[in-house]
């Protein structure tokens, strides 16, 4: 049973990161920039429970302020390019915070070990879960609470007006202005809100692998983060959770008996999907029909 | 002659090292229709643009009831009373028509009053009601100019600013916009419109402005206009 458990935490935090980059893509940015924002989110909250001996939640909530901090101010300067600059300028971003952790030392000695992150070597012993005596169900009990908790504020969002300009960036810069938008303050936002997101994810993935380093916030991280929201469509923050479901739960452990035959399938597997719904998972038509099955129970009750 | 709305004084606009505006002054009296012709790259958009605060004008000055507005954020804009129909309509594709709307008002807090707007929106276009659940991008050219047109006026303008609202349009849908021009001033909104349509525009504007690279050449009445050599050349055809 701990695999599975183990396995519905994987699919929480991927979904908490997809969600990250799905904030950001409504107003029609795709930032690389998560998986860095995600590594100061781990290192940070890991740091504060391992060193200062924090909860976890407020060492969660700490490091998700600092990487949305650091978003606000990456924002300003980074969203003056658009597009694939932006795109390129967050990649390279989101190397460097990487490199960064791979240079950061500080180890402090407690009880005859020395503990706290130690550069390629990483950050060993974020022990938080196991001291306190969580079992693999309670960490996954955690988890999927942030994730809905998370999803239901982004679903609420979603269907204010914060939502609806979010939107309106995305569709067209140009008829977004003259409708009265501020352009800037409305990404930027967009950004701090995502990156507060990832590190939130960040936190919690420091905490139950227990052990971190830098290789795990590459560009793989990345790519993963902007796939899920693009390949579960950008109708709802459920086309980016039904696609975690996929990539992470079908293609990467479901086909696991495939052995190396599963990297070639997956490639072939995503093309495919996104030549079948090319909207992405929900797109317009899937929420139309949903909508009128729901008029529909509420009509006959 | 009745009061000034808007005043351009010497408004420079460029993009880099291109000035696409070098210095143009002109205004547009409370009430009327004031039309801006000029050919292609004359500059006409970047006005407008600049006007509504999508592009910072390099100097000059920009009044709208004699407050300054030039270089303002465009919310400001919006919400001191001008409102821009973009060029080439420029609905949200993805959004319903009710949606798009909505937008229009996002300068505006009072939600009741948006509702009682969106309906008296559909009570004029009622093809906008038919489709109001429709995504706008699904819409012929003319309903999304209609859209175009609404969403601007969700925002309660004082001063219309329409950037070539014929483009691209049949002519029969054509005459329904100008028909909508008019109607919406004698309601008492004053519009700028930028037209290479020099007939149509000749039979509503109470006022011509012509631009030629950057620069105001021409202004005058509609009689004057057909009255100018190098108008009736360019834009109604030599044989008038």
């Amino acid at each position: 049973m701990d695999f599975i458990w183990g396995l519905v935490q994987i699919l929480g935090v991927h979904t908490i990161i997809g969600l990250s980059a799905y904030v950001i893509l409504l107003t029609g940015q795709v930032s690389m920039a998560q998986a860095g924002f995600c590594a100061i989110g781990a290192y940070i909250a890991g740091m504060l429970t391992v060193l200062a001996e924090w909860h976890i939640i407020p060492g969660m909530l700490v490091g998700g302020l600092a990487a949305g901090a650091l978003a606000c101010v990456v924002g300003f300067p980074a969203l003056r390019v658009k597009g694939l600059m932006f795109t390129v300028a967050t990649l390279a971003f989101g190397e460097f915070v990487r490199l960064f952790w791979f240079n950061f030392d500080y180890q402090i000695s407690r009880g005859g070990f020395e503990i706290g992150p130690l550069g390629g070597e990483g950050f060993r012993q974020i022990r938080f879960f196991p001291e306190n005596g969580w079992s693999t169900l309670e960490v996954a009990i955690f988890v999927w609470v942030w994730v809905i908790l998370i999803m239901a504020i982004l679903w609420w969002m979603d269907r204010s007006r914060i939502g609806a300009v979010l939107r309106a960036v995305g569709e067209d810069e140009l008829a977004a202005q003259s409708v009265g938008i501020n352009l800037t303050a409305v990404k930027v936002t967009a950004f701090t809100i995502g990156g507060f997101i990832a590190g939130l994810g960040g936190g919690i993935y420091a905490h139950y692998t227990t052990h971190v380093e830098h290789l795990n916030f590459g560009v793989l991280l990345a790519t993963f983060a902007i796939a899920y929201p693009i390949l579960g469509g950008l109708r709802t923050v459920v086309g980016t959770l039904l696609a975690v479901l996929f990539i992470q739960g079908v293609l990467v452990e479901g086909l696991r008996f495939l052995g190396d035959l599963r990297n070639i399938l997956f490639g072939a597997f995503i093309v495919l999907a996104m030549n079948l719904r090319p909207a992405g998972f929900i797109d317009a038509r899937v929420t139309r029909a949903l909508g009128r099955l729901f008029r529909a129970e509420r009509g006959g009750a | 002659m009745s009061e000034t709305l808007l005043k351009v004084s010497d408004v420079a606009t460029a993009y880099g090292a291109i000035e696409a505006l070098k210095g143009v002054s002109l205004s547009a009296a409370d009430g009327e229709i004031t039309c801006l012709l000029g050919p292609n790259g004359a500059g006409k958009t970047t006005l407008m643009m600049t006007i509504a605060g999508i592009l910072k004008p390099r100097r000059g000055s920009i009044t709208l009831r004699g407050e300054e507005v030039a270089g303002r954020a465009p919310r400001h804009i919006v919400e001191r009373g001008i409102a821009l129909v973009p060029e080439n309509r420029l609905v949200f594709p993805d959004m319903t028509v009710e949606e798009n709307l909505r937008a229009g008002a996002f300068s505006r807090d009072d939600a009741a009053e948006i509702g009682r707007d969106v309906e008296a929106m559909f009570t004029r276009f009622p093809r906008l009601r038919e489709r109001s659940a429709q995504n706008a991008g699904t819409l012929s050219g003319g309903e999304q100019q209609m859209l175009a047109i609404s969403r601007a006026l969700m925002a309660r303008p004082k001063l219309l600013l329409m950037d070539e609202p014929s483009l691209g349009l049949a002519p029969l849908i054509v005459e329904d916009i100008f028909r909508i021009i008019r109607e919406l001033n004698a309601e008492g909104t004053t519009i700028f419109l930028v037209e290479q349509n020099a007939h149509m525009a000749l039979r509503i504007a109470n006022h011509f402005y012509l631009i030629e690279q950057g620069r105001v050449v021409f202004d005058g009445t509609p009689g004057e206009v057909e009255e100018e050599e190098i108008i009736k050349r360019a834009y109604l055809g030599t044989e008038v």
